[in-house]
């Protein structure tokens, strides 16, 4: 049947995308109906995302990690590049299978070797990572001249950005000094401290209010847009 | 009289039914939506913004741009505007285009981003084009396409060798690659910014939602990324450098909206708290 012909007869109204879109308007507004008034329906549509998350996290895991890591290799090697069996993922496959022995009191022991071998594996790769990545770099890239030159004369511009950047890095880190007392000299700095923290927490608040009502706008685009688009097709 | 009566406005106004700012809040962003031709200016594009641009734009025919798709369907609205975009603008520039995932929701994400675009460019998959999926293990698998990356996507999601596709040839590691764009909602980029740059000098760039847009300013500043998107701001201006506008551009009117009534909100409570400190302390 050619969709116009579907539209025609109605059976386009029964058709996937038209009940998927009419669950997904019913579940906006169940969910927006919490700024009213918590009620039955938001908790109904809450738990039933909480729910449907997990299960597609479970089914993503299956077939995007689970069949071609660990099945593949070991009883379908016809489907990976070298077509031979790799039985060495017997031992990944082991330590993740280790994992689910928490949910059993007497075995819960187990779960701990790979935790540990996660956490060997986490820690090798993310210390020195954050050395080389964040602390050293942002250490150099605060070190700035307080005088720089520009083609033979004097950067003031610059000179006063770099002031900025070497006093907010000294007074919030005063702010964070707990060994002294913060008063006298070091009390005014820390206060500056505190200064500097407001405006980026400012800088991060104004950043959380625009992704916040971004997502908004995304449903409104949604109930503005798309569903119209699907509810009303174009007449055949 | 007089005074009771500023008083209690007062008193009123800071114990208001939050509710009503929500339904401000609300008329503010539907309303531009509902209002034919209404449109606030967008502003200028950031130089964060046009620094990817540029660099994707500088490319030569051919090059092997990178997008990482590490984000879910909660973050379409900010996201997914920049992905299209991204994708549309590379494909314009006949860029062969390699998408990865660490974040198991984002090749779906992402192959709709780069089946749009390739639909608009005429572009094949498998050729100009490849979904190389999800990977787990997250930095352990960013490092490992520094070595090869056929061991860490050795198929594509549509369970093709990825080794024998037109569009991989050429490519091995980090130093085949010519340009990196991050997209995400997740704290990845830092594991891409310490094992693909840090490690093997990968350029890159990153896009990420607004909330975190901050913690990657610094990264900036040291020059590990040459540019950041930022939010549905950041994709509406990228859509308006490349000419397409689409969900990012349409969303930033209401956005100035809302924003507009937020702050508007917020000085009205800071006088109407002030105005009651000094009665009450008075």
């Amino acid at each position: 049947m050619e969709p116009g012909e579907a539209v025609a007869t109605g059976m386009y109204y029964l058709s996937g995308p038209v009940i998927g879109t009419g669950v997904a308007v019913l579940l906006t507004l169940a969910i927006y109906s919490f700024l009213y008034a918590d009620n039955p329906v938001y908790k109904f549509a809450e738990h039933l995302f909480v729910g449907v998350s997990a299960a597609y996290g479970v089914a993503i895991t299956y077939h995007m990690a689970v069949l071609p890591l660990i099945i593949d290799p070991l009883f379908r090697p016809q489907n990976t590049p070298s077509g031979q069996p790799q039985y060495w993922v017997i031992i990944p496959a082991l330590l993740g299978l280790m994992m689910f022995s928490r949910f059993f009191r007497r075995y819960d022991w187990m779960s701990r070797w790979p935790i540990a071998f996660m956490m060997g594996i986490g820690a090798g790769l993310a210390i020195p990572a954050t050395v080389q990545t964040s602390l050293l770099p942002h250490l150099y890239s605060t070190m700035q001249p307080l005088a720089p030159m520009a083609e033979g004369r004097l950067d003031l511009l610059t000179g006063i950005d770099n002031l900025l950047l070497l006093v907010g890095v000294v007074c919030v880190l005063i702010y964070f000094y707990f060994s002294l007392e913060h008063k006298g000299v070091f009390g005014v700095a820390s206060r500056v401290g505190i200064w500097f923290l407001m405006i980026a927490f400012g800088a991060g608040f104004g950043n959380t209010v625009m992704a916040r009502i971004s997502l908004l706008i995304g449903r409104v685009q949604f109930l503005r847009f798309d569903v119209p688009e699907i509810f009303f097709p174009p007449s055949p | 009289m007089e005074d009771t009566g500023t008083r209690s406005f007062v008193e009123r106004l800071l114990q208001l039914d939050r509710r009503w700012i929500f339904l401000g809040i609300a008329l503010a962003v539907v309303v531009p939506f509902l209002v034919p031709g209404f449109k606030m200016r967008s502003g200028v594009v950031s130089p964060r913004t046009q620094s990817i641009y540029d660099t994707i734009n500088g490319l030569p025919a051919q090059s092997v741009v990178m997008f990482a798709f590490d984000y879910g369907p909660a973050s379409i609205p900010e996201m997914q505007p920049m992905a299209v975009a991204l994708c549309k603008h590379a494909m314009s520039r006949d860029l062969r285009v390699i998408g990865v995932a660490i974040h198991p929701q984002g090749p779906l994400l992402g192959g709709q981003a780069l089946r749009e675009a390739a639909e608009e460019y005429g572009k094949q998959d498998g050729v100009d084009y490849v979904n190389l999926g999800y990977k787990p293990g997250g930095a352990a698998a960013i490092k490992g396409i520094g070595t090869n990356i056929y061991k860490v996507f050795p198929t594509d999601l549509s369970g093709r060798n990825s080794a024998t596709l037109a569009v991989m040839q050429g490519v091995r590691t980090y130093d085949n690659i010519d340009f990196i764009v991050a997209l995400s909602s997740t704290p990845a980029p830092f594991s891409w910014i310490a094992f693909a740059h840090e490690a093997y000098g990968a350029k890159m760039g990153v896009g990420v939602t607004a909330v975190m847009a901050t913690d990657f300013y610094p990264y900036l500043q040291t020059d590990q990324i040459v540019g950041l998107i930022n939010g549905l701001k950041g994709a509406a201006e990228y859509e308006d450098l490349i000419r397409h506008p689409s969900y990012g551009m349409l969303g930033m009117s209401a956005q100035s909206v809302a924003h507009l009534w937020i702050i508007l909100t917020v000085i009205i409570g800071n006088i109407a708290f002030f105005m009651w400190r000094a009665r009450t302390r008075g």
